[in-house]
C-alpha cells in the first residue's frame, strides 16, 4: 500500500507543479480600462522567435513591438496589446499556433509570418479567419498567387530581389564564373533559380546542401567551388549555413567573394564565420539601411532593446504602424481593416507602402540594397541596385 | 491415525495479489466492461470542452497552442504510438524509423491531392478516395522494408530502419517530386458539410479530433483482435524467443511481416490524417527525433499493452504542448521537452522498465531475466 | 547525375573524403568497441564526442582564444594543440564512463533485455544533446584558428592541407598504438577474453565491471581526439554535431565489422570517400543519404561487414 500511496503522491506533485508553472504564467488577459473607442484591441507577430533563423524573427518582433509601444505613450493608455506567437519556423507546430491566433478575437492584423515556409502553413488559417496580415520578409513569389485576401508583403518579392543579385554579380563583382547553390529550402531554392535564370551561361555549376542547422561539413561542396574556378558563389539561403560555408572556404583558400539574399543578412554569419572570414560578403536585401530610417527610429530602437536594429525592424515598424493608423481611424474590425489596407498610401520610416490587389507591394515602390560585411562582422550599406 | 493437522487458515487475498485494477475489471461481467470503456470513450469525445471545467480546467488547457488543435496532435501521436506498440512490444521487433509510415502516408496523400504534385494532372482526388491509396502505399513499404531484414538480429535491425526512415525523409527533402522544403500546399481536408460550411474547416480542429478518436477506437478493436487470435500469439513467441518459436512450427517470416504491415497501415493512418487536417506538408516534419520520440512514448506507457501504449502517446504530446508558452530562465520550457524525455526514460528503464501501465507478462518476463543474472 | 563533375574533381573530394573518414574512424572505434565486448549500440557515444569538441573550445577560451583570434605560431600553436586534446580526451572519457554507470551498470545487474539497453542509450543521448543545446542556446560555437591550414602539396587540381594529413596521420597512429593496446596488454587480453564471453572470463578471474569500464574509457579517449580534429577541420560546434556524425561512424562501423578494430579504420575511411564521392555526383545535400542508403546494402546483404566482425554473429 506504501508503494501505490508513494506513486500517487508522486503523480499528485507532478501534476501541481506543471500546474503551478502554468499558474505563475498564464497570461492574463487583463481588460483594457483605456481611455478613447478604438482601444482594448491586440495587435499581434506570428513568427519564429526560436531555432537556427531566430535572429530575422526578433528582429522583426522588437520592431513591431516598439511601434506599438510608442503608440500606446502617445495616446496615454495601454491602448494596444502586444500578443507574440512563436511558431519556430516549423510549419508543423504553425498550424496549431496560428489557430490559438484566430480563437482570440480581440486580434484585429498580423505582422508576420517572417518565413517563405511557414507562410504556407499559416496563411491559409489567417485567411479563412479573415485576419489581415503583413508580412515584412517572406519573400517568396508564390505567397501572393494563393488567392488570399489577407495577404499583404511590405517588400520586394524574389521577382525583384533575385535579379538585383544577379545583376550586382554581373555589373559589380565583374564576375565571369559563378557558382550557384542553395539550401532546398522554400526561401533559397526560390531565389537561386531566379539568380541562375537571370545569370545563365555565367553559372558554371551549381549544388544543393542540406537545410539550415543541419549540414555542418561542407568539404564537398568547397571541393567543387574550387575545382570550378568560379570568383562568386551565390548561396541562397540563411546565415547559419553560409557562415559556416564562409569559414570553410576560405580555410581550403577560396579567394572570391561569397554573395547571398536578405536571409543571409545579419550578424550571425560573422559569428559563423568569424568576422575575418566574413569581410566582403556581399548580401542583397528589398529593404533600406536601417540607419536610413526616418525619424527617431534608429535611436529608438537601441534605447528599447539595446541593440542595433535588424534586418526589416523597420520594415516591421511600418507595418505596425500601419495596423496601428488604421485602427485609429475606426476600422475596429479585422474585415475593416482588411479592406483598409487595400487602399492605403502610408509613408513610412522605411518605405512608402502601397499594396496592389495581390497584396504586393506596388512595383514603383520596390528598392533593393546590397550591403558588405566589414571588420565589425555586419552588413553595412554598399549601394543601391537599379529594379528596374 | 486421522490426520489432526488443520490446514492454515488461507489469508485472504490482497488487492494487488489479485491483479490490481485490471484484475477487478477482468473479472466484472461483460456488461460491466463495456459500460466502462464506453464512459471512457465519451470522457474522450467531451475533452475538446475540458477547458470550461472550473478550477483545474485552464490547467489542463494549453496556452500557446490552440486546445483543439493539441488534442489533435495527442490523437495522431496515439495513433502511432499503437501501430509502434504492434510492432515493438507484441513482436519485439525494434523499429527506430516509424516516422518513415507516417511520412508515406502523408506523401502518399498530398501526392493524390494537391495541386502542387506531379500526378495532379491525372489525380487531384478528394482526401477520402486518395486516403486507401496512401495507406495502401504504407502497407506495401512496410513488407519492402521488412521482408529484406527478417533476417537480422534485433540491434541490427534497428539501424536498418533508421536508415529506411532516413532515406526516406532525404529523399523527400532532394528530390524535385517531393519537392522537399517547399512542400504540397492545399491539400484538401476530410470531406462534410453541416448547414453549408465545411465540416472539416482550418480554424477549428475539434472535428479533426473527433476523427482521429474514432479511428483510434476502430484501430483498438482491429488491434484487440489481431492480439488474441492465432497472429497474436505468433507474436508473443517470437517476442519471447524467435529460434524456439520456429522449432515449435510458428512461421516466424509470415508473422514478422503481420507485424511490420500492420504497424505500417496504423502509421500510414496517422500520416492520412496529419495531412488532412494541416492542409500542408513538408519534409522538415519527418525528421528521426520524432521516431524516437514515439518510441519513447511507448517504452514509457508500458509496451505490449494498449492502454500503456495510448497513455504513452498522449504524454509525449500533451506534456511538451503544455509546456509551451511557459518560460524557465527566460527560455521557453518547451525547449527543454527532449532533454526532460531523455531523463525520463533513463529513469524509466532504471526505476520501472515495464513502464507506466505494465503488460504483466512483461512484467514477469523482466522479473525473470533478473533471476537469471550472473553476479558482476 | 554529374559525372563530368566527379571526374573533374577526383583528387579534391578523394582528398576531403579521406580527412573526414579519419574523423569517422577515431569517432567508430567508440562504437566498436562497445558493440564487441557488450553487444551494445552505444548510441550516447555521439553525445560523448560532441562533450569533447565543447570541452576543448573551453580551454581554448580559458586563454582567451576565440574564433576571431589571430593563429598562433608554431610554439604556441602545438602547446594549444597538446592542451586541446589533452582536456578533449579527459572530458570524453569521463562522460563515457559516467553514462556507462548511471545508465547501463543498473541494468546489466538486472539482466535486461537487450531493447532496454538500446531505449536507455537512446535516453540517455537524447538527455545529453539536448542539455547542451539549452545551455548553448542551440547556437553554434567558432572554433579558433589553432592551425593555419595551409596547402603543403599540390597534384593538378588537388591540394592538401597540412590540416588534412595531420588528421589522417593521427587516426593511423592512434589505430596502430590501440591494436597493439588490445592484442599486446594483459588489459587487453582481458578485453579479448570479455567480448568472447562475458561469463567464461569471469570464471577465469577477469574483473568483468572493470573491462567494461576500461572499453566505454578507450572508445572515449578515441571520440576525444576526434573532436578535436573535427573542430579544427569544420571550425564550428553546434549541440547536434554528435548526432549528425553519429551516424556516420555507426555506419563506418558496420561497414568495416562490427566488433573488429581494422574494420573501423577502413569502414571510416572508405565512408568518407564514398560520400564525398556521392556529393560529387549527386549534390552535397546527398552526403548523408549516401551513408544511409550504404549502410541499409551492407546489413541486407554483408551484414558482417567487409573485414567480417571478429566476435559475434549478426544473422539470427
Amino acid at each position: 500500500m506504501r508503494q501505490v500511496l508513494a506513486r500517487a503522491i508522486g503523480g499528485v506533485a507532478i501534476i501541481g507543479l506543471i500546474a503551478g508553472a502554468a499558474a505563475c504564467n498564464k497570461s492574463s488577459s487583463s481588460d483594457n480600462t483605456a481611455s478613447g473607442s478604438n482601444c482594448g484591441y491586440k495587435l499581434a507577430f506570428f513568427g519564429a522567435l526560436t531555432g537556427s533563423a531566430a535572429n530575422l524573427g526578433v528582429n522583426i518582433e522588437q520592431g513591431f513591438e516598439l511601434a506599438v509601444q510608442q503608440y500606446n505613450k502617445q495616446k496615454g493608455s495601454d491602448c494596444i496589446t502586444v500578443a507574440k506567437f512563436d511558431s519556430q519556423g516549423a510549419p508543423e507546430v504553425a498550424p496549431g499556433v496560428a489557430r490559438s491566433l484566430v480563437a482570440d478575437k480581440k486580434v484585429l492584423g498580423i505582422v508576420g509570418p517572417p518565413f517563405s515556409g511557414e507562410s504556407a502553413a499559416a496563411d491559409p488559417i489567417f485567411e479563412a479567419a479573415g485576419i489581415p496580415t503583413i508580412t515584412p520578409s517572406a519573400t517568396r513569389t508564390s505567397l501572393s498567387s494563393s488567392g488570399w485576401k489577407v495577404f499583404h508583403r511590405a517588400v520586394a518579392n524574389d521577382d525583384a530581389q533575385g535579379p538585383a543579385a544577379a545583376s550586382y554579380i554581373k555589373d559589380v563583382l565583374k564576375a565571369q564564373k559563378v557558382f550557384v547553390a542553395d539550401d532546398q529550402s522554400a526561401y533559397g531554392a526560390g531565389l537561386s533559380d531566379v539568380v541562375k535564370k537571370t545569370l545563365g551561361s555565367l553559372v558554371v555549376q551549381s549544388d544543393k546542401t542540406e537545410a539550415d542547422g543541419k549540414q555542418s561539413d561542407f568539404s564537398a561542396l568547397v571541393s567543387k567551388v574550387q575545382a570550378s574556378g568560379a570568383t562568386a558563389l551565390f548561396y541562397g539561403g540563411y546565415y547559419t549555413n553560409a557562415g559556416i560555408i564562409r569559414k570553410q572556404l576560405t580555410a581550403a583558400g577560396w579567394k572570391g567573394t561569397l554573395v547571398g539574399g536578405d536571409g543571409m543578412k545579419d550578424p550571425g554569419l560573422a559569428k559563423a564565420s568569424g568576422t575575418a572570414a566574413a569581410v566582403g560578403t556581399v548580401v542583397t536585401c528589398p529593404c533600406s539601411p536601417p540607419e536610413a530610417a526616418g525619424g527617431t527610429f534608429v535611436n529608438d530602437y537601441k534605447a528599447k532593446w539595446n541593440q542595433d536594429a535588424g534586418t526589416y525592424s523597420d520594415v516591421a515598424f511600418d507595418a505596425a504602424n500601419i495596423f496601428l493608423q488604421g485602427i485609429d481611424a475606426g476600422n475596429t474590425t479585422p474585415q475593416k481593416l482588411n479592406d483598409y489596407l487595400s487602399t492605403v498610401n502610408y509613408k513610412g520610416i522605411a518605405n512608402t507602402y502601397k499594396f496592389t490587389s495581390t497584396g504586393e507591394l506596388d512595383p514603383s515602390l520596390i528598392k533593393v540594397w546590397a550591403f558588405k560585411f566589414d571588420a565589425t562582422g555586419n552588413p553595412v550599406k554598399d549601394q543601391q541596385i537599379k529594379t528596374s | 491415525m486421522s490426520d489432526t493437522a488443520v490446514a492454515p487458515a488461507k489469508e485472504k487475498a490482497t488487492f494487488r495479489e489479485n491483479g490490481g485494477v485490471r484484475g477487478w475489471f477482468g473479472r466484472q461481467p461483460a456488461w460491466v466492461r463495456w459500460a466502462v470503456m464506453l464512459l471512457f470513450a465519451v470522457l474522450a469525445f467531451l475533452l475538446p470542452y475540458a477547458g470550461d471545467i472550473p478550477v483545474i480546467g485552464p490547467q489542463i488547457t494549453t496556452e500557446g497552442i490552440d486546445w483543439p488543435s493539441a488534442l489533435f496532435n495527442m490523437s495522431y501521436y496515439v495513433l502511432l504510438a499503437l501501430g509502434l506498440n504492434v510492432v515493438v512490444g507484441y513482436a519485439g521487433l525494434l523499429d527506430l524509423g516509424y516516422v518513415g509510415f507516417f511520412a508515406i502516408g502523408a506523401y502518399g496523400t498530398a501526392l493524390l491531392t494537391s495541386p502542387d504534385s506531379v500526378l495532379y494532372s491525372h489525380t487531384g482526388w478528394a482526401w477520402l478516395g486518395a486516403a486507401p491509396v496512401a495507406l495502401a502505399a504504407t502497407m506495401l513499404a512496410g513488407l519492402i522494408l521488412g521482408y529484406p531484414t527478417l533476417r537480422l538480429r534485433g540491434d541490427y535491425l534497428a539501424i536498418v530502419t533508421l536508415g529506411f526512415a532516413e532515406i526516406i525523409r532525404i529523399v523527400a527533402t532532394n528530390t524535385t517530386t517531393f519537392r522537399g522544403d517547399r512542400g504540397f500546399t492545399n491539400v484538401p481536408h476530410p470531406p462534410g458539410s453541416s448547414g453549408g460550411k465545411p465540416i472539416f474547416g482550418v480554424t477549428d480542429a475539434t472535428p479533426y479530433f473527433w476523427l482521429g478518436l474514432v479511428v483510434i477506437i476502430l484501430v483498438i478493436f482491429g488491434v484487440r483482435n489481431l492480439d488474441r487470435s492465432r497472429v497474436g500469439r505468433s507474436w508473443l513467441a517470437i517476442r519471447e524467443d524467435e529460434e524456439a518459436a520456429e522449432i515449435m512450427g510458428v512461421r516466424t517470416t509470415k508473422f514478422k511481416l503481420w507485424a511490420f504491415s500492420v504497424g505500417a497501415f496504423i502509421g500510414g493512418l496517422g500520416g492520412v490524417l496529419f495531412a488532412g487536417e494541416q492542409g500542408f506538408i513538408n519534409s522538415s516534419t519527418f525528421v528521426l527525433q520524432f521516431s524516437i520520440l514515439v518510441l519513447a512514448g511507448v517504452v514509457m506507457g508500458g509496451s505490449g499493452n494498449m492502454a500503456g501504449a495510448i497513455l504513452g502517446g498522449a504524454l509525449i504530446s500533451y506534456i511538451p504542448d503544455r509546456l509551451r508558452g511557459i518560460s524557465l530562465g527566460g527560455t521557453d520550457l518547451y525547449e527543454y521537452r527532449f532533454a526532460m524525455f531523455g531523463a525520463v526514460i533513463i529513469a524509466i528503464m532504471i526505476v520501472r522498465p515495464q513502464g507506466l501501465i505494465p503488460s504483466r507478462r512483461r512484467a514477469m518476463e523482466l522479473k525473470d531475466r533478473e533471476k537469471e543474472v550472473a553476479p558482476l | 547525375m554529374n559525372f563530368s563533375g566527379l571526374i573533374n574533381e577526383f583528387g579534391p573530394l578523394t582528398v576531403a573524403g579521406l580527412a573526414q573518414g579519419a574523423i569517422i574512424a577515431l569517432f567508430a572505434l567508440g562504437y566498436t568497441l562497445v558493440y564487441g565486448v557488450l553487444r551494445l549500440i552505444n548510441f550516447a557515444h555521439s553525445e560523448v564526442f560532441l562533450v569533447g569538441t565543447y570541452a576543448c573550445l573551453i580551454a581554448w577560451g580559458w586563454f582567451g582564444l576565440d574564433q576571431n583570434s589571430a593563429a598562433p605560431d608554431l610554439g604556441a600553436m602545438l602547446g594549444y594543440m597538446a592542451l586541446g586534446l589533452v582536456v578533449a580526451i579527459v572530458a570524453s572519457g569521463l562522460v563515457a564512463l559516467l553514462v556507462e554507470l548511471v545508465a547501463y551498470r543498473p541494468l546489466r545487474r538486472r539482466n535486461a533485455p537487450p531493447l532496454a539497453f538500446l531505449i536507455t542509450a537512446i535516453g540517455a543521448s537524447l538527455a545529453i544533446s539536448e542539455t547542451v543545446g539549452v545551455l548553448t542556446h542551440r547556437v553554434q560555437r567558432g572554433v579558433p584558428p589553432i592551425i593555419q591550414a595551409k596547402t603543403v602539396i599540390t597534384i593538378g587540381n588537388t591540394h592538401i592541407t597540412n590540416l588534412q594529413i595531420l588528421i589522417v596521420v593521427l587516426a593511423l597512429v592512434m589505430m596502430f598504438v590501440l591494436d597493439r593496446f588490445i592484442n599486446g596488454s594483459r588489459l587487453g587480453r582481458g578485453i579479448r577474453a570479455v567480448a568472447q564471453s562475458p561469463d567464461s572470463a569471469a570464471l577465469m578471474g577477469v574483473n568483468k565491471s572493470r573491462v567494461i569500464s576500461l572499453v566505454f574509457l578507450l572508445g572515449g579517449l578515441m571520440a576525444g581526439i576526434a573532436a578535436v580534429m573535427y573542430d579544427l577541420k569544420i571550425g564550428v560546434t553546434k549541440y547536434d554535431a554528435g548526432f549528425l556524425l553519429g551516424i556516420d561512424a555507426f555506419t563506418a562501423a558496420v561497414l568495416g565489422g562490427i566488433g573488429n578494430l581494422r574494420g573501423a579504420l577502413v569502414g571510416g575511411l572508405l565512408l568518407g570517400v564514398l560520400q564525398n564521392y556521392a556529393a560529387g555526383l549527386f549534390g552535397s545535400s546527398w552526403l548523408h543519404g549516401a551513408a544511409f542508403v550504404l549502410l541499409v546494402l551492407i546489413l541486407m546483404f554483408r551484414p558482417t561487414g567487409l573485414l567480417g566482425e571478429s566476435l559475434g554473429r549478426a544473422r539470427a
